[in-house]
């Protein structure tokens, strides 16, 4: 029955031989007591860990791929700057169309730019920390999902530090410009609940493009070619929040308030700020929803995320 | 609980899959496909054990189950008492999965680089980490990579440095899916090497996956064949002959040329010139056969040829696809003649009860079929 020429190093036989080969004091003897060791440090897993471990494995995996761009130095600052050019030009053309014209749906342009400012601000913020959800239709396909699967950390958090890229800051810094620019030229009567609304924005802006973003990752879990449907949201929703609301039809305006609420992003805030009336007879305080409205989208985020990741672990596909 | 003999437990685990299949425009047909059926074992700490069997066969979704990667469909599954659906980032600590066509290492950072964050991630006490690292390095060969970036290395070097990845953190459980593939003999032999090492000095638990049966014979002492999603033969590799009703060659150079050797039940299969060619099965002893012969002829010399597992395990799905046609019924009791025609299915389950029982203690005792 023996036929390995090995079998001096195999532990088969007897039972003995495997007390035999344990490695006795320097290994982890907690394992030997089951589940729910007093000493295993892993025992007790709560949702305040897991949210812990998620920012810690985010953080490390981030860091792992800076400094894999950093490997290729100049491809790493053309691509920055080629980022940031072409953001700038993106707000260039909305110039050029107010060189024709005086203003759009009743907004001029220091107003659009403000509207402008605020979305591409917190647009750019997520892009920068979960943009990369996107390449998730591809690790499902390829299988290489598995891989991150069978590390001791949330799946989400690794998901999103997937292919982390600094570049990706250019649309920031240009919307902290165009932001920057509008409000030094409105001309605004700043209130302490005006001063509030702008960063209350910024945050509820991330947060709703944020569960957007991990939304549309866990549809890829069942769709797995669908990255260009996440832009169409994204980016589309991006684009469609740099206009005035009211150039867009009744309908739509609802659809993005009640439905898919973009318009918490920076349409309400930047309306309370610039003393415009509110689309749909919205009552004031809405402005102010808007962080709970965020919190909400992300609640419902992951729920969708924790569906698409046990649907992938039953279906394997 | 018996953690040490029933370290890793599977019980009547299934996984089935809903496959849709386009069958017209905008119309698709639901087909359920078993990739695993009701696959029942146990593996104690410190075995190492091969997992065979083709493509398709529900190799790589029982290794994903057991990893917490998939989620069973039906029966229960434990890995050091662990349930790894409910559980998955406690079981990650306890184990090392290497996928060998699919790197974990950082392309483009040097090799110490993914190390490191194991380091971190696994939280890896600083002494412990150096010391693993050390000893990986060495058996492993890695001392000049670890400077060299992921992407620069050979195919061999880059799945020695996935090996090293997956035990930094000590795991009690090492899986490896085709971790020999596309290697070449030197770089195999090393992997192989370290694992059988591995084994012996910290009592590792190997489960590995492969179409290279050298890896079995080299590593393993406990074959599972699985096809079509069951388990077809667990037991030791020398049972598998059995099992697969092998043949062994006896090679006999007589004094001068002569007609066939006659001799039951043996049956020459070649002659050339004076050597000739016998075959016979493999579960009979040699011995009475060499004396028959050493009587009756005038023997100058002889050798007696192992069979071929790749054949014999050929041979097994041969069998089951032949028998399988009328049914699965008759695939079960087709093989059980195929085995020696004297169990009935009684026994059968008494004796895979009875495995369940005492895994530990199997040596010794020929690997019988579980269906």
């Amino acid at each position: 029955m023996d036929s390995s020429p090995y079998s001096r190093h195999t532990p088969y036989g007897t039972c003995d031989s495997h007390h035999q080969h344990r490695p006795h004091g320097s290994h982890r003897q907690y394992h030997l007591y089951g589940p729910y060791d007093p000493y295993d440090p892993y025992a007790r897993y709560g949702p305040y860990r897991r949210l812990r471990d998620g920012l810690r494995a985010y953080r490390m995996i981030a860091a792992m791929w800076i400094r894999s761009t950093m490997a290729y130095r100049l491809s790493f600052a053309m691509t920055t700057f080629g980022n940031f050019a072409g953001t700038v030009l993106d707000f260039v053309a909305i110039m050029l169309m107010f060189s024709q014209v005086d203003e759009l749906g009743g907004y001029a342009l220091p107003e659009v730019a403000f509207l402008y400012g605020l979305t591409s601000t917190s647009f750019g913020l997520v892009d920068v920390t979960v943009g990369s959800m996107d390449r998730l239709g591809r690790r499902v396909r390829d299988g290489t999902l598995d891989t991150l699967l069978v590390r001791p950390a949330p799946v989400l958090a690794q998901v999103a530090a997937d292919r982390f890229a600094l570049r990706r800051l250019g649309r920031v810094v240009q919307g902290l410009l165009v932001l920057g620019y509008a409000v030094a030229v409105l001309d605004i009567e700043w209130t302490p609940l005006k001063v509030l609304v702008v960063p209350l924005a910024l945050l509820s802006g991330g947060l709703i493009f944020g569960a957007l973003f991990v939304a549309a990752g866990a549809f890829q879990f069942v769709a797995q070619d669908a990255s260009e449907v996440q832009h169409a949201f994204t980016d589309g929703g991006n684009t469609l929040l740099q206009y005035p609301p009211t150039v867009f039809a009744q309908e739509l305006l609802r659809g993005v308030t009640f439905v898919l609420p973009l318009a918490f992003v920076n349409w309400l805030p930047a309306l309370y700020v610039l003393g415009r009336p509110y689309p749909l007879d919205l009552p004031v305080w809405a402005a102010f929803a808007s962080p709970l409205v965020g919190a909400g989208c992300c609640a419902l985020a992951g729920l969708a995320w924790r569906a698409g990741l046990r649907s992938y672990r039953s279906t394997g596909s | 609980m018996h953690v040490e003999s029933d370290f890793i437990r599977l019980d009547r685990v299934e996984k089935v899959f809903q496959v849709r299949r386009k069958t017209g425009f905008l119309r698709s047909e639901r087909r359920e496909v078993r990739a695993v059926d009701s696959i029942s074992c146990t593996v104690a700490r410190g075995e190492m054990v091969g997992y065979i069997g083709p493509n398709g066969a529900g190799k790589s979704t029982t290794i994903k189950m057991l990893t917490g990667i998939l989620t069973p469909s039906g029966g229960r599954l434990r890995v050091a008492g662990i349930d790894p659906t409910r559980e998955r980032t406690r079981l990650a600590h306890r184990i090392g999965v290497v996928f060998g066509q699919r790197t974990t290492l950082w392309w483009d950072l040097p090799l110490i680089d993914s190390y490191r964050l194991m380091h971190r991630m696994y939280r890896i006490p600083d002494a412990r980490y150096r010391e693993n690292l050390d000893r990986c390095v060495e058996l492993l060969d890695l001392g000049g990579l670890l400077d060299v970036p992921v992407r620069q290395l050979s195919l061999g070097q880059r799945m020695r440095g996935d090996i090293a990845a997956a035990l930094l953190h000590d795991p009690d459980v090492l899986y490896l899916d085709e971790p020999t593939i596309g290697l070449d003999v030197i770089s195999k032999a090393r992997v192989r090497e370290f694992l059988r090492d591995l084994n012996a000095e910290r009592g590792t638990t190997v489960l590995l996956t492969t179409h290279d049966l050298q890896d079995i014979e080299q590593v393993c002492r406990r074959v599972m064949v699985i096809d079509h999603g069951r388990l077809m033969y667990d037991g030791p590799l020398a049972g598998l002959h059995e099992a697969g009703e092998s043949e062994r060659t006896l090679v006999v150079d007589l004094e001068r040329e002569l007609p066939p050797v006659e001799v039951a039940p043996a049956r020459v299969v070649k002659v050339e010139g004076p050597r000739q060619w016998l075959a016979f099965p493999a579960s009979e002893s040699a011995a009475p056969l060499v004396a028959r012969i050493a009587e009756a002829y005038p023997l100058v010399d002889l050798s007696v040829r192992e069979p071929d597992i790749e054949t014999v395990i050929a041979k097994m799905y041969a069998d089951r696809r032949e028998t399988s046609v009328g049914g699965r019924q008759t695939s079960v009791d087709g093989r059980q003649t195929s085995v020696g025609g004297r169990e009935t299915s009684a026994d059968r389950r008494e004796m895979s009860a009875d495995r369940r029982k005492a895994t530990a203690d199997r040596a010794g005792r020929p690997g019988g079929m579980v269906s």
